[in-house]
C-alpha cells in the first residue's frame, strides 16, 4: 500500500519536472514550428550551470533562476543567430538543432566530467513529512507545485495579456500579424528564450531527483516528444496532462515491469497517434 | 564522361583489396561500403519521398538483432538472415503505418519516438537482448560454402551486396512508381489530385527504406560478429542522416560520398580527439549554414562558379 502511494507521489512530481521541460518544447513545436531537438540538452546545460552557481556560493533557488537567465540568453542567442535564417526549413532546423545538442552534450562531458553530479535540495525542503501514511520528501511537492505556478502564468499571459495576443495572432497568420504592425520575429525570440529559461530551470529542479549525468539530454529529450505528441503541440494543458501521464508511466512502468518500462512509455503515444493524431489537447490537423 | 568515372571507381572497388594491402584498412572500406548502403536506404525516404527519419537505426538495428538472436539461440545462417529480413520488414511496416500519420515536422518527430523505442528495447529488455553487453555471435554466414572470414571474402560479398542495392536503388527511382514517389514530394496535392494514392505511395518507399536498412544492419552484424544497443542510438541515426544530407539527398552517388566521408572523419578524428560529437555537430551546423544542398551539388555548384568565374576573366582579356 505505501510502495504504491510513495511511487504515486514521485510520479506527480515527476510530472511537474516533465512540464517545466516540455512546457517550452510544446510552444517552440507549436507556435513557431521548429522541432527543437537541443531541448534536451537545454536542461541538461541548465542543471549542469546551476552546479557550478551553487559551487560559485549561490543558494538553490538563486542558482536555478540564474541558471534560467543564462538559458535564455544561450536560447536567444541559437535563435538569432542560427534558427532565424532557417524559417519554415524543417530538414535544416532538425540538423542545427540536433547538431547543436550535440555539442552542447560533449560540451558539458569537456567541463563538467563523466561522474553524475547530485545537486542538494535547499535545507528547508530537505525534511520529509508524514503524507497518506508514508514519510514523503518535502522536495518533490515543491517541485509539483512550482511547474503549477509556472503553468499557471505562462497560461495566463498567453491568454489574458496583450503579449499573449499578439503571439496568438503570429502564430495564426504571421502575415497578417506584421501588417498590424506586430513584430512577429522578437515574439519568436521571446518564445524561444522562454523556452529555454524553462527547460533551464526545469534542470535545475531536477538535479535533486533524477541527479546530473552525461546522457541526461538524451533521456529527457524523448520524453518531452512523448508529451508533445500526447498533449498536442502548443497546448499548455495538453502539456501538462501529457506530463503527468508520462510521469505515472514512467514510474510505474519501472516499478512493475522495469524490462519493458521504455515500451510501456510509449505505448498510449502509439494509440493517441492511431486514434487522434493531432494530440488529446490538440487543434484539428494541420499539416 | 560520367561512364568513364564510372568505370574506374568500379575498377577501384574491384582492386580494393589488392591496393589496401593492410586488413584494417581493408575492414575499414567494408565499413564505408555498409554505411552507404545504410544511407541509401535512408536516402530513399529523405531524398526521394522527401520525408526526414530519425528512426532508421532502429531498422538497422532490427535486422542485426534479429539475426544475431537467432543464430545465438542456435538455428541456422539461412534461417536467421531471411527471418531478420522478414522481421526488419514487418517493423518497418509498422514504422510506416504510425510516421505517416503525420507529415513534415510531424513525421519526422514520430521517427524520433519509434527509433527510440527500439533503443529501449535493446537496452532494457535485458532477458532478450542481452541489455548493454549485447549479443556476439560465431562466425560468419558461409554462401555458397565460400569462407567470409577474412576480411578479403567478406569486402567483396559487401560489395556485391552494395552494387546490388546502388543497383536496385537506379532501377527504382526510374521506374513510374519512383517517379511517382519524386512527385508526391514536390507536389503531393497534384498527385493526388491526379489519383495516386500518395500515402500508399509513401509507405511502400518507407518499407523499402527500411529493407535496405536492415540489409546494411544484418551486414554490420556479419562484419563485427557482435551487435549492441549502440547502433540503434540516436545517435547513429543522426550519423546516417548526415551521410544523406552531405552526400547530397536524391542523388545515387551522394549518400556514398557521404557514408565515404563521415566513416573515414571519424577514424581520423577519433585517432587525435576523443571530441567526436563535438565534430559531428559542428559538422551539421557548418553544412546547413554553408552547403545547405549538400556536399556533391554544393561542390558541383562551387566548381561551376569558378570555372564560369574563369572563363569570363580570359573573355575579358
Amino acid at each position: 500500500m505505501n510502495l504504491w502511494v510513495l511511487l504515486a507521489i514521485n510520479s506527480i512530481a515527476m510530472g511537474g519536472l516533465l512540464f517545466l521541460l516540455s512546457a517550452g518544447f510544446s510552444l517552440i513545436f507549436g507556435l513557431m514550428k521548429i522541432p527543437n531537438l537541443t531541448h534536451g540538452a537545454f536542461f541538461m546545460l541548465g542543471a549542469y550551470l546551476g552546479i557550478s552557481f551553487i559551487r560559485l556560493g549561490a543558494p538553490f533557488w538563486l542558482a536555478a533562476i540564474l541558471a534560467a537567465l543564462t538559458m535564455a540568453a544561450i536560447g536567444g542567442i541559437i535563435e538569432r543567430l542560427l534558427l532565424r535564417r532557417l524559417a519554415n526549413q524543417h530538414q535544416a532546423q532538425v540538423l542545427v538543432t540536433l547538431g547543436l545538442s550535440f555539442m552542447i552534450a560533449d560540451l558539458c562531458l569537456m567541463f563538467w566530467g563523466g561522474d553524475p553530479l547530485a545537486i542538494q535540495a535547499p535545507e528547508a525542503l530537505r525534511v520529509t513529512v508524514p503524507m497518506l501514511g508514508v514519510r514523503f520528501p518535502l522536495y518533490r511537492l515543491a517541485a509539483v507545485l512550482v511547474a503549477v505556478l509556472a503553468f499557471a502564468i505562462l497560461w495566463l499571459m498567453i491568454d489574458r495579456t496583450r503579449l499573449g495576443a499578439m503571439i496568438r495572432a503570429g502564430v495564426d497568420d504571421p502575415a497578417m500579424a506584421r501588417v498590424v504592425g506586430i513584430r512577429v520575429s522578437r515574439l519568436f525570440t521571446i518564445i524561444f528564450c522562454l523556452g529555454a529559461g524553462l527547460a533551464g530551470f526545469g534542470g535545475v529542479m531536477g538535479g535533486p531527483i533524477l541527479s546530473v549525468y552525461p546522457g541526461l539530454d538524451t533521456d529527457m529529450l524523448p520524453l518531452a516528444l512523448i508529451v508533445v505528441i500526447l498533449g498536442g503541440s502548443g497546448s499548455l494543458v495538453g502539456a501538462l496532462v501529457g506530463s503527468f501521464i508520462v510521469g505515472f508511466l514512467y514510474n510505474f512502468g519501472q516499478a512493475m515491469f522495469p524490462e519493458i518500462a521504455y515500451v510501456i512509455l510509449f505505448l498510449p503515444m502509439l494509440i493517441v497517434l492511431v486514434v487522434r493524431p493531432q494530440g488529446l489537447f490538440g487543434k484539428a490537423a494541420a499539416s | 564522361m560520367k561512364r568513364i568515372a564510372l568505370a574506374v571507381s568500379l575498377l577501384l572497388l574491384a582492386l580494393a583489396p589488392l591496393l589496401i594491402d593492410n586488413s584494417y584498412y581493408l575492414n575499414i572500406a567494408t565499413q564505408v561500403l555498409i554505411s552507404a548502403i545504410f544511407a541509401q536506404g535512408l536516402n530513399l525516404l529523405v531524398g526521394y519521398a522527401g520525408l526526414v527519419s530519425l528512426g532508421h537505426a532502429g531498422l538497422f538495428g532490427v535486422g542485426a538483432y534479429t539475426a544475431a538472436f537467432l543464430l545465438a539461440s542456435g538455428s541456422g545462417q539461412v534461417a536467421a538472415a531471411a527471418l531478420a529480413i522478414g522481421v526488419t520488414l514487418a517493423t518497418s511496416a509498422v514504422f510506416a503505418f504510425l510516421a505517416l500519420r503525420a507529415t513534415g515536422i510531424g513525421f519526422f518527430m514520430i521517427t524520433v519516438a519509434l527509433g527510440q523505442i527500439a533503443w529501449g528495447i535493446a537496452y532494457r529488455w535485458i532477458s532478450l537482448t542481452g541489455g548493454d553487453n549485447g549479443i556476439s555471435i560465431a562466425a560468419r554466414p558461409a554462401p555458397f560454402g565460400i569462407s567470409l572470414a577474412g576480411a578479403t571474402p567478406f569486402f567483396y560479398a559487401t560489395l556485391i551486396v552494395f552494387l546490388a542495392v546502388q543497383g536496385a536503388v537506379a532501377v527504382f527511382t526510374r521506374s513510374p512508381l519512383g517517379v511517382s514517389l519524386r512527385g508526391t514530394r514536390d507536389q503531393p496535392r497534384r498527385m493526388t489530385a491526379l489519383g495516386f494514392n500518395v500515402w500508399l505511395i509513401r509507405f511502400i518507399a518507407f518499407v523499402l527504406s527500411g529493407l535496405v536498412s536492415g540489409i546494411a544492419g544484418l551486414l554490420s552484424l556479419y562484419q563485427t560478429k557482435f551487435v549492441s544497443p549502440h547502433v540503434l542510438s540516436l545517435g547513429a541515426s543522426a550519423e546516417a542522416l548526415l551521410m544523406v544530407i552531405s552526400g547530397g539527398t536524391a542523388t545515387l552517388l551522394g549518400p556514398v560520398v557521404g557514408a565515404a566521408i563521415v566513416v573515414a572523419m571519424k577514424y581520423i578524428v577519433s585517432a587525435y580527439v576523443e571530441r567526436w560529437n563535438l565534430v559531428l555537430g559542428a559538422i551539421f551546423v557548418a553544412i546547413v549554414l554553408f552547403m545547405p544542398e549538400g556536399l556533391v551539388p554544393g561542390s558541383v555548384r562551387l566548381w561551376r562558379k569558378l570555372r564560369s568565374a574563369g572563363t569570363k576573366r580570359e573573355a575579358v582579356s
